[in-house]
């Protein structure tokens, strides 16, 4: 059961176990946003608040398997007190590493091999975790979930932020 | 036939090897197919039917004279009769609809005679436990129509609760609900639905999706007004459903699509439409699905349908005892005890670990299983869960695939202890 333990590393057993940030902030004036993998029925609920160009608390509520959950607890410990770049960077990393096996793929399709982006991992501490992701695609959108939904959120505070 | 010589019972070592894909290894172990609910395996009979309809019959039915255009719209035809008879259809050249799916069978219903026979305020009765397919539809018409929808109710142990049928039939135009859960694996009383339905003045349909693979159903005894049933859940191909109804039903109905097969004229302003079955198959059929659904159907009368039942009841039984006893209280298993009114469809949960988990841990034993909502999600939110890791059984099934589903559930547990 190799291959299992890489996905199931102890950091995601234990962010699944204890998450960090579980919970509602109220809204407004946190920005709220849900998420949904049709798929499986995972949900999410997001809340965010923005201060001062920061990320000054963000709450994760919804219900998933441990690889949606640890990812959302993971994500929130990690952007809570970052600036606005720093998040969308952190994102920007995160997803690299979770799509180099889909862009591997669509490349052999094209037949035109190209490398891709290297990924420095080393920049996203504990989530380095999820890398064992990749290696089973039905589970990358279990991990993307809750980046997709800071994503969602971090579009619709901005312009109100401006 | 895979029968025991003694017993005349259901020899599974035999049946197992009319199915190739069983065969298979997957993570350097022998497959475990327990993911028939969502779709079945399939006979070699079938897959040679398909094969050699494609080398040697191959051409469009119901148009050219030549010799292979007639024999492949006489098993195109064939087909029919062999679908009619399996589901003891009085009149399979005109009743017998081929579809794309059951999906398509209900939408078909919907759009014909639910959009010609009812309006705003009609009632239509369905059940908490259907598939979206049986929900969606109506949900559709509903929004254009303005039809009313009402919901028998599931009681705590995931049958239809009956209390208030009479009720909620009162007024109604129809019954639409399913012989068989395929979350819970409740089989329904669909006599008993037919006769009440009458009673009140309605039609029923019935979802036989699960139900036609695995039980015996016969539309003339069990007293229906539409039929609709998948192939590739028994053991046929995917891209081909079955739409039965009774034929003075069937002629009053406008078509679904249009297009070439379904017309008797065609001028610039107008069209003529043709007669039932044809109707309502517009363009060229799925006939090498036709024609594997015909051996799917041929192979489960020869190995005898009361035989297949008696089989999975059996291993329904040892997998719901064995589940107890080796698991306990970690493993929930929704749905009625075994018996009677119980098909071989078991939606786990295990302790706390997310069904998703549970269906990983198991596909490195091998064993598939289904995780998710199942396409019942108003079903899933009366259970209070999100999602549920489905076992399912076939014909090909045995003891020890139950036991290896036991095996990669206790280790689920130990890696999310």
């Amino acid at each position: 059961m190799a291959d299992l333990e890489d996905l199931y590393r102890e950091i995601i057993l234990d962010h699944y176990r204890s998450p960090r940030n579980r919970g509602e902030l109220p809204a407004p004036p946190a920005q709220r946003v849900e998420g949904f993998n049709p798929l499986c029925g995972d949900e999410i609920v997001l809340t965010l608040l923005i201060d001062d160009g920061r990320v000054s608390d963000i709450k994760i509520a919804g219900t998933g398997c441990s690889i949606s959950q640890s990812s959302a607890s993971l994500m929130s410990a990690a952007v809570k007190g970052k600036s606005l770049d720093e998040v969308r960077q952190l994102i920007g990393t995160f997803k690299s590493m979770m799509s180099i096996h889909e862009a591997t793929l669509a490349d052999e399709a094209d037949g035109a091999p190209v490398e891709p982006e290297p990924v420095d991992v080393r920049s996203l501490g504990e989530l380095a975790a999820l890398q064992g992701v990749v290696k089973f695609p039905v589970r990358i959108k279990c991990a993307t979930l809750s980046w997709n939904t800071l994503v969602q959120a971090l579009n619709e505070a901005e312009p109100q932020l401006a | 036939m895979a029968l025991n010589e003694m017993t005349g019972a259901l020899d599974t070592e035999l049946v197992r090897k009319d199915f190739p894909l069983l065969a298979r290894s997957v993570h350097d172990r022998p497959i475990v197919y327990l993911d028939s609910a969502a779709s079945s395996l399939q006979p070699s009979a079938v897959l040679r039917a398909m094969e050699e309809y494609y080398e040697a019959h191959h051409a469009n039915v119901h148009r050219g004279v030549y010799a292979t255009a007639e024999e492949a719209t006489n098993l195109y035809e064939g087909a029919r009769v062999d679908v009619g008879r399996f589901i003891g259809a009085p009149d399979p050249g005109r009743e017998v609809i081929f579809t794309k799916n059951a999906t398509e069978a209900i939408n078909l219903v919907a759009r014909t005679w639910g959009a010609t026979n009812l309006g705003a305020g009609d009632v239509v009765v369905l059940s908490e436990m259907e598939h979206h397919a049986n929900i969606v539809p109506w949900l559709m018409l509903a929004e254009s129509t303005g039809i009313e929808l009402r919901y028998l109710p599931v009681d705590i142990d995931g049958r239809l609760d009956l209390t208030g049928l009479d009720a909620a039939l009162d007024g109604a135009k129809l019954l639409s609900v399913t012989a068989m859960s395929n979350v819970l694996g409740t089989i329904n009383p669909v006599g008993l639905l037919a006769e009440r339905a009458h009673a009140a003045g309605a039609l029923i349909l019935v979802d036989g999706a699960q139900s036609v693979p695995h039980v015996t159903v016969d539309v003339r005894a069990l007293d229906i007004d539409f039929l609709a049933f998948s192939a590739h859940k028994m053991l046929g191909p995917t891209g081909i459903g079955v739409l039965w109804s009774r034929a003075n039903i069937l002629e009053d109905l406008p078509p679904f699509l249009g297009g070439g097969g379904m017309i008797l004229d065609v001028r610039l302003d107008r069209f003529l439409a043709a007669e039932p079955p044809q109707r309502f198959e517009a363009g060229t059929p799925p006939i090498a699905e036709a024609v594997g659904l015909g051996a799917a159907v041929r192979y489960l009368e020869a190995t005898g349908m009361e035989r297949i039942r008696a089989h999975e009841l059996a291993l329904s039984r040892y997998t719901l005892e064995s589940l107890a006893e080796r698991l306990g209280e970690d493993c929930v298993v929704f749905g009625p005890p075994a018996g009677e009114d119980r098909g071989g469809v078991f939606s786990l949960a295990f302790r706390d670990v997310h069904a998703h988990d549970l269906a990983q841990v198991l596909d490195q034993f091998a064993v598939c299983v289904r995780p998710g909502h199942h396409c019942a999600k108003p079903l899933m939110r009366k259970l209070g869960v999100s999602a549920t890791a489905r076992a399912s059984l076939g014909l090909y099934n045995d003891r020890h695939d139950v036991d290896v589903l036991i095996e990669g559930l206790a280790e689920a547990g130990r890696l999310f202890a």
